[in-house]
């Protein structure tokens, strides 16, 4: 337990860093999914970080491709690639690209940046898993906001009506986006009554930052017998860094150096 | 150059003016209202701008539901979701039935910068090109823009705006008259003209000094109008410098390089070279280097001048 905690730490940090030091990229909803991240990396997922290629692998979506830091970091973390690549996110010429790009990062398996895509890729992933009689999961990752993309909804249709029960997704319910809070924007809410009424296994994590919580979660949607299962997490945007929390103007945004130093000061207390 | 400005910029803050005059102009954003600048219309007219969250399918389909009841809809967000996610419902929902829609998309090209890739599109001028019905406006500056939004007001159709993300210096001043499918001649010259849209104006006026003092005299044109396209300025480019040269922060392949290629075929074959994005790609990167990368100099307006000059 304490190992996830110091590594989900680490994580963080790494993400503050690497935002700071590119002065730009995606810090809140980086932060607020690095315990669903870890969790999966670190204890729930067949990955090997000396073969990121393994047939037999589950794999990771990370539909909200913004997100990209808490990715990065945690698949150095693994060891998937060397922790000083992480300087060079968004430099040109760098595998660590703006948005995670499959063919450049070791362990990445989707591409991902745009909105609601991703989502339907871990589906096709997952009806592939099916039709091979594989038994690795498929797991993905969503934004709240992201909900609104009517694409998101086309693959949950697909996933429930080919019973993809190998098809585990996650909702960040961080409940901002980028012009504000998302039931001002645009309410996607309810969000656990929509995947029910897609046929859907609906499990809600009211502390998206415990890991026990999570863990009962992800152990439940495992066992899911003929649906894909939505695992909604309530988290906090740009947790543990308190300037960011709950800050919709941290969502895209570097901080500065003075920034950096008060932030990484709070993760490290 | 003194001032500079992005194109996005002077977009959100000229639809507040429009806005003020046209009670029936709405603006839609997809939950980018603070980089595609539709925020400050919000600010002024909050009761006529409406964020329909991230849904860019959804964003072109009610503009065109608003434009059937007479509104004038304004869609605003990035030019690779907006034309790319939405391009369908563009094609047949606003411009087969010809619908009244301005769609203004912001951060096109690379230019775009650290996002990536994945945000910077080069193909959205290819894309809004071959529609029928649809005009497509190319702006090189914030008076530019402002000038072509009056424009976009007076025509009954589709119309897409192609706006970018970072500051360009402000070429023209308020006496700038631009007209829907007229180029405009931004300097005479006589061993090849350069044909430039967008950010890579200035680019090209700048190749242009470089190429006088090594003694090839290059004639500018700044093509905002990309659809309808001024055949008479090409052909009589043409016809009087023998070579043509485009410059665009776009894929070689469909934009302006592919329209003016289209019109030499038909009109007055001589040796064209095109400057842009040779069927690829973008990278995260800071502007420049990416702009050095990809061949979106004025070196490489420059170089593309006197390979065509040598092609004569
Ligand atoms: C199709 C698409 N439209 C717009 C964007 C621009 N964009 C990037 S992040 C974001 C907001 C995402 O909000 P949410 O899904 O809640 O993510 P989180 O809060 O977890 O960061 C938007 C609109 C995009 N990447 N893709
Ligand atoms: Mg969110």
């Amino acid at each position: 337990m304490a190992f996830l905690e110091e590594t989900v730490r680490g994580i963080r940090k790494d993400i503050v860093k690497m935002i700071g030091k590119a002065s730009s990229g995606h810090p809140g909803g980086s932060l607020s999914s690095a315990e669903i991240l870890t969790l999966l990396y670190f204890e729930q997922m067949n990955v090997d970080e000396n073969n990121p290629q393994k047939e037999d692998r589950d794999r990771f979506v990370l539909s909200k491709g913004h997100a990209a830091p808490v990715l990065y970091a945690t698949l150095a973390a693994k060891g998937f690639f060397p922790n000083a690549e992480l300087e060079n996110l968004r430099q040109l010429g760098s595998i660590l690209q703006g948005h995670p790009d499959m063919n450049k990062v070791p362990g990445v398996d989707m591409s991902t940046g745009s909105l609601g895509q991703g989502i339907s890729v871990a589906a096709g992933m997952a009806l592939a898993g099916k039709m091979d009689n594989k038994s690795h999961k498929i797991y993905a990752l969503l934004g709240d906001g992201e909900l609104q993309e009517g694409l998101v909804w086309e693959a949950a249709m697909a996933a429930s009506h080919y019973q993809l029960n190998n098809l585990i997704a996650f909702v960040d319910n961080n409940n901002l986006q980028i012009d504000g809070a998302i039931c001002e924007v645009m309410s996607p809410f309810p969000i656990d009554a929509k995947f029910e009424a897609f046929g859907w296994n609906v499990i809600t994590v009211e502390d998206g930052h415990s890991f026990d919580e999570l863990r009962t979660a992800v152990e439940a949607a495992k066992k899911s017998e003929d649906k894909p299962t939505v695992i909604i997490c309530k988290t906090v945007k740009g947790k543990c860094v308190s300037f960011m929390e709950n800050n919709a103007g941290w969502h895209g945004k570097g901080p500065n150096a003075e920034e950096v130093k008060q932030a990484l000061a709070e993760l490290e207390a | 150059m003194a001032e500079k400005k992005a194109t996005r910029q002077a977009y959100g803050e000229y639809l507040v003016k429009l806005g003020e005059k046209n009670p029936n102009l709405v603006v839609l954003d997809a939950d980018l209202s603070g980089a595609t600048k539709t925020n400050i219309f919000k600010k002024a007219h909050p009761e006529r701008h409406f964020n329909v969250g991230i849904a860019e399918a959804n964003l072109m389909g009610m503009a065109a539901g608003l434009a059937t009841a007479g509104k004038v809809p304004f869609a605003s967000t990035f030019a690779i979701f907006g034309a790319g996610r939405a391009y369908e419902i563009i094609r047949n929902s606003i411009c087969y039935p010809k619908l009244n829609v301005k769609i203004a998309l912001t951060h096109a090209g690379i230019s775009v910068g650290e996002d990536g890739g994945s945000h910077q599109s080069v193909e959205d001028i290819a894309l809004m090109r071959v529609l029928p019905n649809m005009t497509v406006l190319s702006p090189a500056d914030a008076i530019e823009t402002e000038k072509m939004l009056e424009a976009a007001m007076t025509i009954e159709g589709p119309v897409y705006i192609r706006l970018g993300r970072s500051d360009v210096p402000v070429l023209f001043d308020e006496s700038y008259h631009f007209e829907l499918g007229k180029a405009s001649m931004m300097k005479s010259g006589s061993d090849v003209t350069i044909i430039a849209t967008g950010l890579m104006v200035v680019l090209a006026m700048e190749a242009a000094d470089q190429l006088k003092e090594e003694g090839i005299s290059a004639q500018v044109i700044n093509m905002g109008s990309i659809k309808p396209i001024d055949v008479d300025a090409i052909k009589q480019a043409a016809l009087t410098t023998g070579a043509i040269v485009t410059a665009e922060e776009h894929s070689i392949i469909g934009g302006l390089g592919g329209a003016v290629a289209e019109v030499l075929g038909d009109e007055a074959p001589v040796p064209l070279e095109r400057v842009g994005v040779k069927d690829l790609f973008g990278q995260s990167g800071k502007v420049a280097p990416l702009m050095e990368k990809y061949g979106l100099t004025s070196n490489d307006i420059v170089a593309a001048a006197k390979k065509v000059v040598s092609r004569k």
